[in-house]
């Protein structure tokens, strides 16, 4: 089966795209790092930041829609978590309300917060869907091989990669073959079938697991895993790392001075 | 000093206790194509998985190239049995098809041009050449198979073993990959049930039921013989 790529518009071609990724990696991290460490309400700094990712945008030639429709998929789950924290924050009540038995008031500095709080999730996963949406997945895993990131934790993610839509067709022809034979009836029975379905999944999984370790092994793999080099920094990426960073740090300070 | 592979009583049951090989003995000598059928559950992959030691037996019942394998030579047996597996998503699992191809070199100690070389030389072979930077889940089934040979062949085996390399491909795909084999100068055993791929790519057939070998010889003797092929569920009975 046909599945869209994870990394969508990461084939392309553009000087972002050109880019080493660890030169990506580095200054998005670096990037969210500043958005982080930025003093409540910095209103400049954000604009700042704003900016470079707009022409990080632009020189990658990256759909303006696309990034903004996947940032929208992962904001709820910020929303989620952080929703609760103007309810518990001390300081000025800016309302009260009765729920039910208890009685709930948010603050002015709750709200602040929480509006930090979005702003910043918000650069950050800009940043960071740049990132993916400019820079191969394999390539990315190199990046961070050669970062020195635990040889565990990159296979691990490699092998996430590549097995996940493996996976994604074995639920589908599961769901298939039990729809072929008339699911439904009771509730109780639907929440069976689907509960026996994950297990099933889950010990195919597993020996899969087993089928790709027998065929690691029949090509020598014996636990040490070692990998070619085939990186290579350009001049261009010490001129963007460059200036990345001393913009990222500028739009950090500037409230300061 | 001419045999490729030589197993001498070869006896295996797994940990629930289902003997999957008994007393199984053989000779390929070097350059020949053999083919081992037999009907599903009969034992052929667990056969296929002891000839570079992935399975093993204590008593050094498998020799490769003369040698029976032990811990120490391990990786030359692996180096020398090229052994590819019936799921081309279980065989390829790197990102891309250049990890993929350069995982086995790698493993080798090839130096970084070797590896470079020996990826370049077997994807041109397989007919995938300038694939390199594709991801392996966005092949198409024929290709991953090709690419599937591809992970193999650049260690540059002596032996090469194919677990149903024809399965689920679609005729041209199937014949296309037979063609492909049959240029390689290398021995070849394949396990299957597609008497087609048999008489097109094998000289010699060993039919296995039960863990056990109950014929073995010249592809046309035993293909003809349609009571042993009925009696072990390689043809219909209805043909009896």
């Amino acid at each position: 089966m046909k599945h869209s790529f994870l990394d969508q518009y990461s084939d392309r071609n553009s000087l972002i795209h050109r880019l080493d990724p660890r030169t990506k990696l580095v200054t998005t991290f670096l990037f969210i790092t500043a958005v982080a460490l930025t003093p409540l309400d910095g209103w400049t700094s954000y604009a700042l930041y704003s900016v470079i990712l707009a022409i990080w945008l632009v020189l990658s030639r990256v759909p303006v829609s696309h990034v903004l429709r996947r940032s929208l998929v992962i904001l709820p789950f910020v929303v989620l978590i952080a929703i609760f924290i103007p309810f518990f924050r001390e300081g000025d009540i800016a309302g009260s309300y009765n729920v039910w038995l208890w009685q709930v008031s948010v603050t002015h500095s709750g709200l602040a917060v929480l509006r930090n709080i979005l702003i910043r999730a918000w650069l950050s996963i800009l940043s960071l869907i740049l990132l993916t949406s400019t820079t191969r997945l394999s390539d990315l895993l190199k990046g961070l091989e050669q970062l020195h990131m635990p040889r565990v934790m990159v296979m691990v993610l490699s092998f996430m990669y590549r097995y996940i839509f493996v996976l994604v067709d074995e639920v589908m022809r599961m769901k298939q073959a039990r729809d072929s034979r008339n699911f439904g009836g009771r509730r109780w029975w639907q929440i069976r079938t689907v509960g026996n379905m994950i297990g099933t999944l889950f010990i195919r999984a597993y020996e899969r697991g087993e089928r790709v370790y027998a065929a690691m092994v029949a090509r020598g793999f014996d636990g040490r895993s070692r990998t070619l080099k085939r990186l290579e920094f350009k001049p261009v990426d010490a001129y963007f790392g460059l200036s990345l960073t001393l913009l990222v740090i500028w739009g950090n300070i500037i409230n300061l001075i | 000093m001419d045999d490729a592979i030589r197993i001498e009583k070869l006896s295996f049951t797994y940990p629930d206790g289902h003997q999957a090989l008994a007393e199984v003995s053989l000779v390929i000598g070097r350059g020949e194509s053999v083919g081992i059928v037999g009907p599903n559950g009969a034992g052929k992959s667990t056969l296929l998985l002891h000839l570079n030691g992935i399975l093993r037996s204590d008593d050094g019942a498998v020799k490769v190239l003369g040698r029976p394998i032990d811990d120490k030579n391990l990786r030359w047996v692996r180096s020398k049995v090229g052994l590819v597996f019936q799921d081309p998503d279980d065989q390829l699992f790197s990102p891309t098809v250049f990890d993929d191809v350069a995982f086995g070199p790698i493993n080798m100690g090839y130096t970084a041009s070797e590896v470079k070389e020996a990826v370049a030389r077997a994807l041109e072979w397989v007919g995938m050449k300038g694939c390199e930077e594709r991801s392996c889940h966005h092949l198409s089934f024929g290709e991953k198979k090709r690419v599937s040979l591809a992970t193999v062949l650049a260690m540059d085996p002596e032996i090469l073993v194919l677990d149903e390399p024809t399965s689920n491909l679609d005729p041209a795909g199937k014949w296309s990959l037979l063609s492909l084999l049959k240029k390689l100068p290398v021995t070849k055993i394949v396990a299957t049930h597609d008497l087609e791929m048999m008489r097109a790519l094998c000289q010699r057939i060993i039919v296995l039921d039960q863990g056990r070998v109950v014929a073995d010889g010249a592809a046309e003797t035993v293909l003809a013989d349609t009571d042993l092929l009925i009696a072990h569920g390689l043809l219909p009975a209805e043909l009896a």
